[in-house]
């Protein structure tokens, strides 16, 4: 048997107004090349100017893995020829990268591990490229976008694992607001490194690098693939051979690129036109204070604090918009497990059914915990308060708005309920006579208040009371 | 005429800027059969509204100097093409002041070379001396204001390009500080070496000129921030007690050669004016090994950042496009054909010291060989203002003249002026003289950001020597 290990390149695209070295806009466009400046397109005589937003954001999101941040930071180019490029080199980091030895903690089927972090670093993308059959067009709207490189320690051992750091690492750029992290935009994307050791062995085994997988279900596809060829090259008495290999989503294999023997020299030396960059450490602390508390925090306090169960706290935190209404709503009424009963389960239904995302629904915490309190305050019961919910989240409309449209409000008014008992009572004294006698008329008499208040008189209280009257009679 | 003269002129109105445009103009044609110095003259009439004291003077532009809408080719065949579509930050501010540009200058292909000899639209001669070079990388520029067409030029220096073409041609010519003037939209070389330059027929115009273009850049993050000084105002101050040195291993003469003799005698008189003016001028020893090592690792330093920095000369997004069936093929041809083997040469060379496994021995050891010098300078410069050398060896070499790479008199005293660059001292180069029938320059070197001082020390200088204001038609 083999012990698989993985180590990730997580390529993700920095928010930000311009680009990382340059004065055009970072931001999608349909209308290709229309966010290009003379920097993007390495006209000669062109100056790098670092983007202070990209390098915020980057020391936030180093400082979320919880990395070390350098007293300085330098930029290395890294030199290969390539139409998407137009310097002829990207810029990069290698030697002062924005953050080094850091941990970040994932959750695999109910089991915590520490994933290390060898370093993250900031540099520019390149441009995109489509290819046709006897020609490619380029568009430079993507060239020089801020991308923050997070490189992982080999200690990822299954694809579980690999995709479960994914999504924990897409959720830090989501909370610390640093970057859209859409994989179908290719904002985020990964290379793949695989090696398999026999068990009980203490050296890593031969890897095999896959570039570039735009999704996690195709890393985690890539690497079940990986494992099972190397495997079988293995068990057949063969020699993992050192590799780039490039993964296909449709056959959902992996083929050979490029070996190791072709492997290119990068040339890679630190940049002349961009002096170190002294990082103040009171603007780090600064930053610091800026991060939100992230998923893993907010998970162990619902499930400690707040006393929910794992599986809603989970989902809770899987997306912060609903995360941050949650805890708006816990500000707002103190009764965390039935928000999230709610949210965790009409309101997420609702919002499936719908594919919106909560900030992009009509509801808000103050909606939603309005409706619980009418329901704690009877006056609407449960199963109306579903109905309302759904009304509310397709109108906008306030709970109490609802409540009279649908003519539902229960009556808990005991002076109301005791006149309409009083009514009916005056209107069946020859009922009363039989409730003297013992006679089970009751029910009737409930029945008939139920029907003249169309079933909205609160059933505790009116039963309370129509006693209380019927016995003045006995 | 120079700028001083012109201004007074045109204050007057007893010339106007069009008419010194179209005089420059018939000049710059006229001096183009001869010496080459062009690859564009200017056909239409253009200057700002502006009242600076640049305001319709005449100037020149290596053609390495982005100009929006005027071609500008690097004297390459990869960018014979190319028209840029933004304006160098130099630029801007001589446009902005309302000096007015007569053309583009000719230069050693991508301002690599010493000689004047590699541009793609031919040679640049000597205007002194038709069978001898003006030298380079900055030939045009220097050449353009030797000539008087214009009486200042813009030039660049990554080793000694504006210093010892000024040498050669009997003129001033002076880098500032390194983040003194942007470098936003001059075609990089070598990014850490490059600086751009001036030459003009006296300090005065020099420091004029410089205080016009000097300056913070946003575009340019080794601008270094305004010193808010005006080097024109100070260029009278007395240089009684100013403390200069020379190397002495530099002059040392155990050769027959008499040329280096002349030279070695010129500079022997220009320590005694400058013993005359009151400064105090010693002999200083640096170890011949770590000078011996300063060419090559000026070589090596400037290749490396070469071939990263040329890089996006790859015919794609602009200049000249290449053939072939894919981007490789594509890139492969125009890089082919565009440059000439002597650029392929120094690429070739810079990619291998770059190499991962050449790093450590040849880029790094470069590197170290740049920081020993430049703290032994520092160190220096604690108790001097400046360096004072011959700027050559010789004068202008003839075009069929052979130099020995190995020998001392190249290594260093044709080298010297690198340690310049390598510091990003400010260094001007003044004209001290003739030596047979050719002009031969000095060179002071000062501290980093005391551009003033050195410009003052080469006022002082040039005012005891009597040689500002040359041009060399004058000599026909």
């Amino acid at each position: 048997m083999y012990k698989t290990v993985i180590g990730l390149e997580v390529h993700c695209e920095l928010k930000s107004n311009s680009k990382n070295f340059s004065s055009a806009r970072n931001g999608f466009s349909d209308i290709p090349n229309s966010h290009v400046s003379v920097v993007d397109l390495g006209m000669p005589g062109i100056l790098p100017v670092v983007n202070k937003e990209a390098v915020r954001n980057s020391i936030k999101m180093a400082l979320a893995m919880n990395c070390t941040i350098p007293d300085y930071l330098t930029f290395e180019r890294k030199n290969y020829f390539y139409p998407d490029l137009p310097k002829g080199y990207q810029i990069t980091q290698f030697k002062h990268p924005i953050g080094e030895d850091g941990y970040v903690m994932i959750n695999v089927n109910g089991e915590e591990k520490k994933i290390l972090i060898h370093d993250t670093h900031l540099e520019e993308d390149t441009a995109s490229m489509d290819h046709y059959n006897d020609y490619s067009l380029l568009d430079y709207n993507r060239c020089g976008v801020p991308l923050l490189e997070t490189v992982t320690e080999p200690c990822i051992n299954s694809a579980d694992e690999a995709v479960a750091f994914l999504e924990t690492l897409r959720n830090i750029f989501l909370y610390t607001d640093t970057s859209y992290a859409r994989s179908d935009k290719g904002q985020i994307r990964c290379d793949v490194n695989v090696s398999l050791m026999k068990d009980g062995d203490t050296h890593l085994g031969t890897r095999t690098e896959m570039k570039n997988i735009n999704s996690f279900s195709g890393v985690r596809e890539a690497i079940i693939s990986e494992v099972a060829r190397q495997t079988e090259v293995l068990n057949n008495g063969g020699v993992v051979v050192q590799e780039t290999r490039r993964y296909d989503e449709t056959t959902k294999t992996t083929y050979s690129m490029r070996s190791k023997e072709d492997a290119i020299d990068y040339r890679y030396f630190t940049d002349p036109n961009l002096p170190p960059i002294k990082i103040d450490s009171e603007w780090v602390s600064e930053i610091k204070e800026e991060i939100p508390k992230l998923p893993q925090d907010r998970f162990s306090t619902y499930v400690n604090d707040y006393i929910i169960n794992e599986k809603d706290a989970y989902t809770i935190v899987r997306d912060k918009s609903i995360s941050d209404f949650y805890e708006e709503c816990i500000t707002l009424l103190n009764n965390p497990v039935i928000i999230s009963n709610w949210l965790c389960g009409d309101v997420m239904k609702y919002l499936n059914k719908e594919s919106l995302d909560i900030i992009d629904s009509k509801l808000t915490p103050n909606m939603l915990t309005d409706l619980i309190k009418f329901i704690d305050d009877g006056k609407i019961n449960g199963k109306q308060g579903k109905t309302v919910l759904e009304k509310m989240m397709e109108s906008g409309k306030e709970v109490k708005e609802i409540v009279e449209e649908l003519g539902i409000s229960q009556i808990s008014d005991e002076s109301e309920i005791r006149n309409i008992i009083l009514t009916i009572i005056s209107n069946n004294m020859n009922l009363v006579e039989d409730y003297k006698n013992g006679k089970r008329v009751f029910d009737y008499f409930i029945g008939q208040i139920m029907k003249e208040t169309r079933g909205r008189a609160n059933p505790v209280i009116t039963s309370r009371i129509l006693k209380e009257e019927l016995d003045k009679y006995l | 005429m120079n700028i001083t003269e012109l201004r007074e002129k045109l204050d007057k109105g007893l010339v106007n800027s069009e008419s010194l445009f179209n005089e420059s103009v018939s000049l710059a044609k006229e001096s183009q059969k001869e010496y080459n110095p062009f690859v564009t003259i200017m056909d239409k009439y253009e200057c700002s509204k502006s009242d600076g004291i640049l305001s319709g003077i005449p100037y020149v532009l290596k053609d390495n100097v982005s100009t929006n809408g005027i071609l500008t080719t690097a004297s390459s065949n990869i960018l014979s093409n190319y028209v840029p579509v933004y304006d160098a930050t130099i630029y801007k501010k001589l446009k902005d002041a309302g000096a007015v540009l007569i053309g583009k200058t000719v230069l050693d292909e991508l301002a690599m070379g010493g000689t004047g000899t590699t541009g793609h639209t031919g040679i640049v001669k000597n205007p002194w001396n038709k069978e001898r070079q003006i030298g380079g990388s900055s030939a045009g520029s220097a050449a353009a204001v030797a000539l008087g067409i214009v009486p200042f030029a813009i030039g660049s220096d990554t080793g000694d390009s504006v210093r010892k073409p000024a040498a050669y041609g009997g003129i001033v010519g002076f880098k500032p500080t390194y983040g003194r003037i942007s470098r936003y939209g001059l075609f990089a070389f070598a990014s850490s070496l490059d600086h751009l330059g001036i030459f003009a027929r006296n300090v005065r115009d020099v420091a004029i000129v410089t205080d016009t273009v000097k300056g913070h850049d946003s575009h340019d993050m080794t601008s270094l921030p305004d010193d808010d000084k005006m080097y024109a105002d100070t260029l009278n101050k007395s240089v009684k007690g100013k403390k200069l040195f020379y190397i002495k291993e530099a002059l040392d003469n155990n050769s027959e050669d008499p040329e280096l003799g002349n030279i070695l005698d010129n500079f022997k008189e220009v320590i005694n004016k400058c013993e005359s003016l009151g400064m105090k001028v010693h002999a200083e020893s640096i170890s011949r090994d770590l000078l011996q090592a300063l060419y090559p690792s000026y070589m090596a330093i400037s290749c490396a950042e070469a071939t990263s920095n040329d890089s996006n000369l790859n015919g794609i997004h602009f200049g000249v496009r290449g053939e072939g069936n894919n981007p490789n093929e594509i890139i492969t041809d125009a890089r082919t054909k565009g440059f000439s083997e002597l650029i392929k040469r120094r690429f070739i060379i810079g990619s291998y010291i770059l190499q991962k496994e050449n790093q450590e021995k040849l880029f790094l050891n470069a590197y170290r060989v740049r920081r020993m010098i430049v703290d032994k300078i520092n160190e220096l410069f604690k108790e001097y203002d400046a360096i004072i050398m011959p700027a050559a060896s010789g004068i202008a070499p003839k075009f069929s003249d052979k130099s020995d790479k190995l020998s001392d008199k190249y290594l260093i005293l044709d080298n010297h002026m690198v340690i310049g660059n390598f510091g990003g001292y400010p260094s001007i180069t003044i004209p001290s003289g003739f030596v047979d029938n050719m002009p031969v320059g000095i060179n002071i070197t000062g501290r980093v950001c005391e551009d003033d001082l050195v410009l003052n020390i080469a006022n002082e200088i040039e005012g005891a020597l009597k040689y500002k204001d040359q041009i060399a038609r004058e000599l026909k």
